[in-house]
């Protein structure tokens, strides 16, 4: 059986996905990606004529929390297109086969499609004691996934765990777990931090991929420039009561029912990069801080051991200068905040364009302000 | 003798393996083997208790929230918080959403598939479809032409061989019973679910901020303020409206859909009433609280134990007498692998003995798993909806007892016929029911304290650690939707000093214990026919039947004894 499977328009037809759910998709990607809009007939056009690459899915010590990401995403239905612009052949919390059959999917895939496919990995990989910590079938996370993802054409790693170890690898780290990118160096490793990823991200990049026929710009930590160029602080839909000195000072109190800024909290978003507030969650129903809790800037790399406590407040406070600290903010110390847009502009990074679409990766410096 | 090992059990969360011996087409013994830890009770030592809730909720985010939610009642008992009503309420309303979510998914996409054979509906008769689903549901989407386009949509598929995550299925095995009509009515039905929950789930995004891995538990609390006159609030009555409109498609989905299809499903395949039988223990923590988290005999679905398959009685629960062996797992004790620990003086120090990958067969005479096998007075305990609706319906609980009575009733079994692969899943159907019957009632209660001027969502009198005594121990018990979960937290100079989880997988899915005596799944595979040993389906609906969730059942206890090199900073 060809593994290489038909065009996305034939696929559409056949999974029963109308024009108008198609075009809507497409912006929403176009968006996404910050691509601007005159792209988007280039986009639905190369993907309507996309070849639908295979696209195995592994699992090794993770939660699963990217897989019900993926399932859980609505309105658009990404996880449905995504599904249709892939021949998604192998993953092991959704495939019907088990035992035997599942890792004959797997095996036909490495096989037969070498160097075409696409390699998704979630979770992180055990490397101490000979990595007995994870195995499938009888073999180690790390003997697949160096398998399975040196074949590949592409590797996208999602999820914080996948990336660079997440929680499995903090303190004390009783596996030696690392992520993909360290266990099997010599793959080229696109980064979808987040715990878990948001999967309109992950779908930006497949679609980018499938448009552009190379993977977006991408930042230091190999993770998309678009998806986590940018503060969470200067997209926070609370930005302003922190600009006019309001706070949430306990849980429960005034400020919180009033939607104040959740800093004193311990909120890690102006210390954050990611698109968490404008892609939100559940159908761009919502994100945490919409739900009055801070950010615990799950996107940064090794966040958990790095952003922990979660809930102290930052120490330093850009665009207060460095001796200002949490406790004496507040109604009185209100100026300079404005520096602090210019500080970050250093992050944000104009994507230059050649000629066919073909994106050229550039240099940024580290959108955080500590870094 | 055959030995049929099925690594990966897929459709499930993890990393599951089951070897099984097979003698006469029937398997003779059954050994059940988690392969993968990670170690997370190890990493939140040292931590704030405060935010352990975040890190160990991580530990599984297909029953997202369960971890959070059994972190913060153990924190909260250790240091004698009590959370506000509206606290309880919302905790309650996420967590009824997440079994309701969960069992539906279970159902149709975890599940589903070893009963339904996608093939099938191929063969199906549109018209006759269209019958056979309004004779069972007032649903709406059941014409002639909605299954002629379903069916369309899988003719393509099969007809393109584009099945991606179908390619590997059993298709076509001898052990698929549905008629073809069947078939095709639960092949739209999947796919109408995958949307149903998808949907659904924003329950979670506007009560937690996202889903997986909500956001907004804390220890003494909730995030979510709420005020009916703030725009900004977290929760405000538009937003408690929208929550009450979600929630009002869980009981039509639940009432017109669920219900129906796993009685027409069950009504073809009734032998499996006779078979899968656990452990003929069954334990519940209860769920729900409708005042203190202490008034127990107030929790909406029951707390208790049955034994010996015997409903007439129901027996209180003491968590004191909760312990785990490592007699057949990779742990070692330091005073040897022979005698139970309970969680409470936990220890557990991750050994491997088992064979040295690459491998085929696991040495199951000896240590064979990352589980630990709990026992409840060294009895081995069944826990899930099954137990649940069990101690509910021999606690006298009027609502499941008719409910359960309705179900017994149509198959004219008695309940005996619930000890089995099928009483599982008719019991998490039922469940699932119950809830979505009342979450809209529980909204409403938020929604009336909210009008009355009741705005307290968080206690923080204990927030600031200096108001801690220098050493604290508690637990927190939760019925997750796949049973009994317990977590014991030990307070020590405001940091976590010692973290033990015991979770429902590693009920069902732990290994032997130095009795010798098996794990409700290697008791539940005792008997079932195996058909075809290349292409164990029949295993896969047993396993499946408890909904196995591997990422939470692996753990670390503690590590005394063991120094952990520190790798990282």
């Amino acid at each position: 059986m060809p593994l290489l499977k038909g065009t996305l328009a034939e696929a559409l037809k056949v999974r029963g996905v109308s024009r108008r759910e198609f075009a809507k998709f497409c912006s929403t990607m176009v968006a996404t990606l910050a691509l601007p809009p005159q792209y988007l007939a280039a986009v639905a056009d190369a993907l309507q004529r996309a070849d639908r690459p295979v696209l195995v899915w592994l699992e090794f010590q993770d939660c699963a929390g990217n897989t019900e990401s993926m399932l859980r995403s609505s309105n658009p239905p990404v996880a449905d297109v995504v599904l249709n612009l892939l021949s998604w052949e192998y993953h092991e919390t959704i495939m019907a086969g088990a035992g035997k059959q599942a890792e004959a999917a797997l095996k036909r895939v490495v096989q037969q499609d070498a160097g075409k496919y696409i390699a998704v990995v979630e979770g992180a990989i055990p490397t101490a004691d000979g990595g007995v910590y994870c195995t499938i079938a009888g073999r180690t996370a790390l003997d697949i996934a160096t398998e399975v993802c040196t074949h590949a054409a592409a590797c996208i790693a999602v999820g914080a765990c996948a990336w660079d170890g997440g929680l499995v690898r903090s303190n004390p780290n009783p596996t030696g777990a690392v992520g993909l990118q360290e266990a099997v160096p010599g793959v080229k490793v696109v980064n979808l931090g987040g715990c878990p990823h948001n999967v309109a991200n992950t779908a930006a990049v497949l679609v980018h991929y499938l448009t552009f026929h190379e993977m977006p710009a991408l930042d230091q930590y190999n993770r998309p420039l678009f998806a986590y160029g940018r503060l969470i602080h200067d997209q926070c839909e609370r930005r302003a009561h922190y600009d006019a000195g309001q706070f949430v000072e306990e849980w429960g109190d005034e400020g919180s029912r009033k939607g104040w800024c959740l800093y004193k909290m311990g909120c890690k978003g102006p210390d954050a990069t990611y698109n968490c507030p404008t892609v939100r969650w559940n159908g761009g129903t919502s994100w945490p801080v919409k739900s009055g809790h801070g950010c615990i800037a799950c996107a940064s790399h090794r966040f958990w051991d790095a952003m922990s406590p979660f809930y102290k407040p930052l120490p330093k406070v850009p665009g207060f200068g460095v001796d200002v600290a949490a406790e004496e903010i507040g109604w009185g110390v209100v100026g300079g905040v404005a520096a602090l847009t210019a500080a970050h502009a250093v992050g944000s990074v104009i994507r230059a364009k050649k000629g066919n679409g073909d994106i050229q990766k550039e240099e940024t410096k580290p959108a955080s302000p500590q870094s | 003798m055959a030995r049929i090992v099925v690594d990966p059990v897929t459709r499930i969360e993890g990393h599951l393996r089951i070897e099984a011996q097979v003698e006469g087409g029937k398997i003779s013994d059954a050994w059940s083997s988690g392969t993968m830890f990670r170690g997370i009770e190890l990493i939140v030592r040292n931590r704030d208790p405060r935010e352990v809730w975040l890190w160990t909720q991580r530990i599984c985010a297909v029953c997202t929230m369960v971890h959070a939610l059994a972190s913060v009642r153990a924190v909260e008992n250790a240091l004698g918080i009590e959370v506000p009503n509206n606290a309880r309420l919302v905790r309650n309303i996420i967590s009824a959403s997440q079994y309701i979510q969960d069992h539906v998914v279970h159902f149709y996409h975890l599940h589903a598939l070893d009963w339904v054979d996608i093939t099938g509906a191929l063969k199906a008769d549109p018209a006759k479809t269209s019958q056979l689903a309004q004779s069972l549901s007032a649903w709406p989407k059941s014409s002639t032409a909605y299954f002629k386009g379903v069916q369309d949509r899988v003719k393509a598929l099969v007809e393109s061989r584009q099945l991606s995550l179908f390619t590997s299925g059993y298709w076509g095995h001898p052990a698929y019973r549905l008629p073809p009509e069947a078939d095709l009515m639960a092949v739209a039905h999947y796919l109408e679910a995958l949307e149903f929950q998808r949907e659904f789930i924003r329950i979670h995004a506007v009560l937690g901020g996202k889903n997986p891995h909500l956001q907004s538990y804390l220890v003494g609390g909730m995030t979510t303020s709420l005020d009916p006159n703030e725009p900004q609030a977290p929760l405000n009555p538009e937003r408690l409206d929208f929550l009450v409109q979600v929630a009002q498609t869980a009981k039509t989905f639940v009432d017109q859909v669920l219900i129906p299809d796993v009685l027409a499903v069950a009504g073809f395949y009734q032998d499996w009433f006779a078979l899968g039988e656990g452990p003929g223990n069954y334990l519940s923590y209860g769920a729900f609280p409708q005042g203190g988290i202490k008034d127990t005999a107030r929790y909406f679905l029951p707390q208790g134990i049955i034994l010996n398959n015997d409903i007439s009685k129901v027996y209180p629960v003491d968590p004191g007498k909760v312990a785990e062996y490592v007699t057949r797992s990779w742990y070692e004790y330091a005073g040897g692998d022979q005698a139970a620990k309970p969680p409470s003086e936990g220890e557990t120090n991750p050994k491997y003995s088992g064979p040295k990958p690459p491998y085929e067969f696991l040495d199951v005479d000896k240590k064979y798993s990352w589980l630990k096998a709990p026992r409840y007075e060294d009895r081995v305990m069944e826990v899930g909806p099954l137990s649940r609706m069990l101690v509910a319906y021999a606690s006298g609980q009027p609502e499941v007892k008719a409910m359960v009575d309705g179900v017994l009733a149509k198959f004219k079994a008695p309940p005996t016929a619930l000890f089995s692969t099928l009483g599982r899943i008719a019991a998490r159907a039922l469940e699932t029911q119950l809830l979505s019957n009342h979450i809209v009632g529980w909204i409403e209660e938020l929604r009336a304290n909210m009008n009355s001027g009741d705005l307290r969502i968080h206690n923080g009198e204990k927030w600031d650690p200096s108001t801690w005594p220098s050493s604290a121990r508690g637990y927190g018990l939760f019925e997750a939707p796949r049973g009994s979960l317990g977590h014991w937290a030990e307070i020590e100079n405001t940091l976590v000093k010692n973290y033990q989880i015991v979770v429902p997988t590693t009920w069902n899915a732990g290994p032997r214990d130095a009795k010798g005596q098996r794990g409700p799944y290697e008791t539940a595979l005792l008997k079932t026919p195996v058909a075809d040993p290349e292409r164990p389906l029949e295993i896969l609906r047993t396993v499946h039947s408890f909904d196995p969730c591997l990422a939470c059942a692996v753990h670390v206890v503690d590590a005394r004894g063991r120094t952990y090199a520190r790798r990282e900073i």
